[in-house]
């Protein structure tokens, strides 16, 4: 044979250095101190690999702007008001999140929203349901509006864009004709529906739940990276977790501290974080969610590994829509009614612009779950921010485009940093 | 030569007018690299299909595995028997790293159903290794591999269901010189770990290098089957082109039995 081999790295190194993990000597490794994270996190930047940093240093310029503006912002009536308002749009992005994933759009999910508060008023106030069959048959209805609209997406290979837009006109008219002459429907201020953003927790709940979070995190991690270490694979030591896990408790700490200081932990606020955390699981550690990035990075690769392609991207219709119903429940709860626009405003276009703020790529198979909080968190306390300036709605609008394009941007020149790093550019 | 794994006799394609295959003949044996050559048109795309299951062959033909007469009608009938095909454009999903991609459609689970990332990363660092493959990270994405790298992944992913055939649609035609040669060493190791390759390219220089046996193709007939070592670049570009001069057609010249002849009559 006279075959050359010009990369001849193997010969001779493997079965060097049994005791430690084999490692490839080109990867740098990063060393276990402040110091090694800093240049780990140089890397990183320089590499493209941005993150949630650019949102999060966006929130901090945010708050530090309207803070010095009014310094009712950062009050914690205010933030506390903050989180119970971002908790219903927050629910539509994080479905809307998924529908990205997939490298499809939901334009539906405003109406879907807005059918379900009608579904919630009518059945709870004029049928007289009681109030929690109200909302199980509201999310039931966003459920197989979901299944439809993937169903037809899927099977009949209409663009998502069009079935959705369909929907997007449909839905509202058929929540229109539910609500009849009725203008607004008024629900009860002291039911099940009202206490979803009525309820907050007891200061001693809160700080419980937050710790049960950081105890429950820094114990999986410390598991998994216990069974990479067993096997030989590349690991975090015990120092980084540590330090990792600090870095996860500041917020959640500081976050509960502060609404501590109003009235406690707001339940809608949970409910949101809730699916968020859930969501962020799934996508991340179910065959489930690897399968939603394989279709929306690449059907057809799909498919061929034998992935059911039509039934990822029904469920996932499904889920967007579910989401979007809980949403448009949440919007009851706060405002005691459901109106004839309700989820028909700026919702829809919010709850995408929360996605894509946060980080979630609209071309499909990049982005996490975690985008809905952060972009919900950006969006809200710009809206709060501007309503204790009382800036009108027109401004809000500019201010709100303006993130979104600056969003964008990062986005884009950061993916140049990372094709340029060949870090995969989609 | 050790008995072939698979045998394919009298094999038979036709689309509506247009027979693309007529009384095909070919074999591979374990540890036996098979180079499928033929100009553009010549049947090798539509071989390939058949034999992995995408098309079916017309019947009369034979397929044989192990000895054994077995039809092929589907992917997941040539998957169960062991054949593993790598098409051209890879099915790689650049989103995802490289053990999800080894993995994807297979993955290794924990018992509540979640996905086992250690077991799955150690067995795709000991597949790797055992192909002398060496990537820094294994949790990178595919889309930051260079195009050998991604050639050898998607070898490597077929290689999980433990084929006896391996067949590469032109594994090196879009790769420069050394990741040519990675691919190229990643078949000789297939091969000495006892895989029968078919190998489909265009590049003659590949073709020597890593191929024992070259089977042409020309207008969907068999047109020759060389061994390499004994078998000069020209004579084998001659079987390819259907020029005059070459062992083929000066034989059938001579004895006047040549496939087409025997057909005008």
């Amino acid at each position: 044979m006279t075959q050359q081999t010009p990369v001849s790295k193997a010969s001779g190194e493997g079965g060097a250095a049994p005791a430690e993990p084999m490692r490839d000597p080109r990867l740098l490794t990063t060393v276990a101190s402040p110091k090694g994270w800093l240049d780990a996190l140089r890397r990183r930047l320089r590499g493209g690999e941005l993150g949630p940093i650019p949102v999060i240093v966006g929130l901090l310029l945010i708050a530090v702007v309207f803070q010095s503006m009014n310094d009712r912002f950062l009050s914690p009536q205010n933030l506390s008001n903050l989180t119970v308002q971002i908790a219903a749009i927050g629910l539509m992005t994080t479905g809307v999140i998924m529908v990205l994933l997939l490298g499809e759009i939901d334009l539906s999910i405003g109406s879907v929203a807005g059918l379900s508060a009608a579904v919630l008023a009518v059945l709870a106030v004029k049928q007289g349901f009681p109030e929690w069959g109200a909302i199980a048959a509201a999310i039931g209805v966003g459920l197989l509006i979901g299944l439809v609209h993937g169903t037809v997406f899927a099977k009949l290979g209409v663009p998502a864009f069009v079935v959705t837009l369909a929907g997007l006109l449909g839905w509202q008219g058929v929540h229109l004709y539910l609500m009849g002459s009725d203008g607004t429907i008024n629900t009860s201020p002291n039911g099940a529906i009202a206490m979803l953003t009525q309820t907050y927790f007891v200061p001693f709940m809160g700080w419980a739940i937050a710790a049960i979070t950081v105890i429950l995190y820094t114990i999986s991690v410390f598991v998994v990276e216990r069974s990479r270490r067993r096997a030989r694979l590349p690991y975090k030591p015990p120092s980084e977790i540590v330090f990792r896990a600090a870095l996860l408790s500041l917020p959640i700490l500081g976050g509960v501290w502060v609404l501590n200081q109003y009235k406690g932990v707001p339940l809608a606020f949970l409910i949101f974080v809730g699916f968020v955390v859930v969501l962020d699981l799934v996508l991340r550690k179910t065959r489930y969610g690897r399968m939603v990035y394989a279709v929306g990075g690449n059907a057809e690769a799909a498919r061929r590994a034998g992935i059911n392609v039509d039934l990822i991207r029904i469920s996932v219709f499904g889920i967007a829509s579910t989401l979007a119903a809980l949403g448009g429940i949440m919007l009851v709860s706060r405002n005691f009614a459901a109106s004839v626009s309700t989820g028909g405003g700026a919702e829809l276009m919010m709850a995408i612009a929360a996605a894509v703020i946060g980080g979630t790529s609209l071309f499909g198979g990049r982005g996490n779950a975690y985008s809905a909080l952060l972009g919900g968190l950006v969006l809200g306390a710009i809206t709060s921010g501007l309503l204790l300036l009382q800036m009108d709605t027109s401004v809000r609008f500019m201010i709100t485009a303006a993130v979104l394009l600056i969003a964008v941007i990062i986005d884009a020149i950061s993916r140049r940093g990372r094709k340029s790093h060949a870090r995969g550019g989609a | 030569m050790s008995t072939p794994v698979l045998e394919l006799s009298g094999i038979s394609k036709t689309f509506g007018a247009v027979r693309a295959l007529s009384d095909v003949d070919f074999q591979v044996a374990e540890g036996e690299v098979v180079a499928l050559l033929g100009d553009n048109g010549a049947g090798k795309s539509t071989l390939v299909k058949v034999i992995s299951g995408a098309h079916p062959a017309d019947a009369g033909g034979v397929i044989r595995w192990d000895g054994r007469q077995v039809g092929i009608n589907s992917p997941s009938d040539a998957q169960r028997l062991g054949i593993a095909t790598i098409y051209q454009d890879l099915a790689l999903c650049d989103n995802l790293d490289i053990v999800a991609n080894l993995f994807l459609g297979n993955e290794k689970l924990h018992f509540p159903g979640t996905l086992d990332e250690v077991e799955m990363e150690s067995r795709a660092m000991e597949l790797l290794d055992s192909l002398s493959v060496r990537i820094p990270s294994l949790r990178v994405p595919v889309a930051s591999l260079s195009g050998g790298q991604r050639q050898i992944i998607a070898i490597a992913r077929s290689l999980l269901g433990q084929p006896r055939v391996v067949m590469l649609d032109e594994p090196t035609a879009a790769l420069g010189v050394a990741q040519t040669a990675q691919v190229l060493d990643l078949i000789e190791r297939l091969r000495d770990q006892g895989h029968g390759v078919v190998l489909i390219s265009h590049n003659m220089a590949d073709v020597r290098a890593v191929a024992d046996r070259a089977v042409v193709l020309r207008l969907g007939r068999n047109a020759g089957d060389f061994p390499i070592a004994e078998t000069s670049y020209e004579e084998i570009v001659a079987a390819i082109t259907g020029a005059a001069d070459n062992p083929v057609s000066r034989r059938s010249e001579r004895t006047g039995s040549s496939a087409l002849a025997t057909e005008d009559k």
